[in-house]
């Protein structure tokens, strides 16, 4: 089940994306989305990826990877070296994500970004209701053994970019099946019924 | 200083007599071709030992070129015919392995300033006619790859599915990427560095005064009167041995565990295993070995840096690589470190080219590459089973 809903995540980025590029996956896990990327827009991929067992995984899918930590180990690229750098559903995780979002911005002409959606009604419900951290398919974890450290919501993130002067080229609201282009006008309502926002920034 | 006289061990000179015949029966090419060296000098007919494993296929898509290290040699898998003993990379390569030799071809050629076959300090030096010692040119890792290469013409092979190497193999692999940026499809330099850091040089230095102090070494003329300085040579690859551990991993080999006894001895024999161990390593050593090699091959891994060839620039000298790269490195290898080895990432990803990177995580030291390290041999098998799928489809178009 997760797969699926990882896969129309993985769709939504894939026609963000123009054929023909040089593409950095950061957090590539193991390599779905590359492969994705690699047959459907013909594009040249390059993942990096913390654990051991996923970039094994990547290279026996001839996927070329490079075993790193984005929070400390982005450095390694040199700017505009990407058309696009891809960070799916792990900008909360970071210990500062606004510094790997500056670093992401370097490396890539343009930059497509995930994340859960603090913002949907049933975390928002959850919290009132019951008065607990929110327990949601996207947000699996527990208070005590999230690696989300920076939890936002689409509203956050968009306000976040207005702010710091980012392009905000495109934003994508997920919702099961459902996808919606998300604007200034609709960014209430849609901040309360997408459970995951992609974001096109450069 | 440590005296250690095997028991049964052949006098040297017999020793080298019978090295000689083992190695009348190995793969030799004659390079007709002058090749000259960086130190200026310029080498032919000079002999280029060799050995392959399994067979070049009609598309001569499946050629795997390995490059040895320090004191390795051209019998990487099966049996060392001088030595008796099982292949250094036995682990890797032969039929079913990582480097599957039924289904690659697999060549190894001996370093040019080696002991076993090619040209080298012990060889007859054509002015003087006698065995050259330390008349023999200073060589560099550019002058070894330079000599391999002429071999991949000799075996009719125009661009190799993959070239690999650890250690010093892995340096000559990236000057080999370096200098023929064509030859290989892909390249899996590992646990190396694109230049000796003053640590490495240091160690080496080690190894070479421990030969020089030897009496025997007589400035490189032992081998005119076919001695070998062995208790320095065998020091020398002690202190080797020491580096190619990690500090855990000796510790929890050896400890402070005693060498079949149960208490000191209070003398200055080998009381803790370690030491035994490292006696029994150094003087194995000096059975195969030659001293003058040492000093010579040491000294060219001490004159690598890719970067001062390339103007100062690493990602220079990777300039416009089609190869693919996949790089790995061990954690607790201390002396060609998870650093080293990402500096070469690094200057590789500059340069736009196809990198892949691994660091495997384990407490056996520099050594893991030679070791049955599962994780190590995964990624090294599925990195070449897939280039081989991508190497077919590129030469098909």
């Amino acid at each position: 089940m997760k797969n699926s809903k990882m896969k129309k995540e993985f769709k939504v980025i894939a026609d963000l994306l123009p054929n023909n590029i040089r593409v950095l996956d950061v957090g590539c896990g193991d390599g779905s989305l590359m492969n994705l990327l690699k047959k459907e827009k013909n594009v040249e991929v390059r993942g990096l990826e913390l654990s051991q067992e996923n970039v094994q995984e990547c290279i026996h899918k001839g996927l070329p990877v490079i075993q790193g930590n984005a929070e400390t180990e982005l450095h390694q690229f040199p700017n505009k070296s990407f058309d696009y750098v891809v960070l799916s559903q792990t900008l909360q995780a970071f210990y500062e994500p606004e510094k790997v979002l500056r670093n992401l911005l370097r490396i890539g002409k343009s930059v497509v970004i995930s994340i859960p959606n603090f913002g949907y009604w049933k975390v928002r419900t959850k919290l009132l209701f019951f008065g607990k951290m929110p327990v949601t398919k996207t947000l699996p974890n527990t208070w005590y053994n999230t690696p989300n450290l920076h939890m936002c919501t689409i509203k956050d993130l968009f306000n976040y970019c207005d702010e710091k002067k980012i392009n905000i080229k495109k934003v994508v609201g997920v919702n099961e099946d459902k996808t919606s282009l998300i604007k200034k006008s609709n960014l209430e309502i849609k901040n309360l019924f997408s459970k995951v926002g992609i974001f096109l920034i450069s | 200083m440590i005296n250690v006289a095997k028991k049964g061990m052949p006098s040297l000179a017999g020793l080298f007599f019978w090295m000689n015949i083992k190695l009348e029966n190995t793969k030799k090419l004659e390079v007709a071709k002058p090749l000259k060296l960086d130190c200026g000098k310029i080498i032919k007919d000079f002999p280029l030992a060799y050995e392959t494993y399994g067979k070049l296929n009609d598309n001569k898509d499946n050629a795997i070129l390995v490059f040895h290290a320090l004191t390795g040699d051209q019998f990487v898998t099966g049996t060392n015919p001088i030595t008796n003993k099982e292949g250094w990379w036995i682990t890797a390569v032969g039929p079913g392995k990582a480097i599957d030799t039924n289904k690659y071809f697999v060549i190894c050629a001996n370093v040019i300033g080696g002991c076993m076959g090619s040209l080298g300090p012990r060889n007859i030096n054509p002015d003087t006619k006698k065995p050259y010692g330390l008349d023999f040119p200073v060589i560099t890792i550019k002058d070894m790859v330079r000599a391999q290469e002429t071999l991949l013409e000799h075996l009719g092979i125009k661009k190799l599915l993959c070239a690999t190497g650890g250690s010093m193999g892995g340096m000559q692999l990236l000057q080999f990427c370096a200098t023929f940026p064509d030859k290989t499809f892909s390249a899996i330099p590992i646990a190396c560095s694109s230049s000796h850091s003053a640590q490495n040089i240091a160690l080496n230095e080690l190894a070479r005064q421990a030969i020089m102090a030897d009496p025997v070494w007589d400035n490189g003329k032992y081998v005119l009167k076919d001695l070998q300085p062995k208790n320095g040579l065998a020091v020398a690859r002690m202190v080797g041995h020491i580096s190619y551990l990690s500090e855990k991993g000796m510790q929890e080999k050896f400890g402070r565990k005693l060498q079949e006894k149960a208490d000191y001895e209070f003398s200055f024999n080998a009381d803790f295993q370690v030491e035994s161990y490292l006696r029994h390593q150094g003087y194995a050593f000096v059975e195969r070995f030659d001293a003058n090699s040492v000093l010579y091959i040491t000294r060219a891994m001490d004159y690598f840096d890719l970067s001062k060839q390339f103007n100062g620039g690493l990602v220079e000298a990777f300039k416009n690589q089609k190869t693919k790269f996949l790089i790995i490195s061990f954690s607790s290898d201390w002396l060609y470190t998870t650093k080293d080895n990402k500096d070469i990432v690094i200057a590789l990803n500059a340069s736009g080219a196809d990198v892949s990177y691994s660091e495997i995580i384990t407490d056996k030291g520099h050594d893991s590459f030679l070791l049955n390290e599962p994780q190590f041999l995964k990624t090294l098998k599925g990195f070449i089973d897939s280039m081989h799928e991508k190497f077919k489809n590129e030469k098909r178009i």
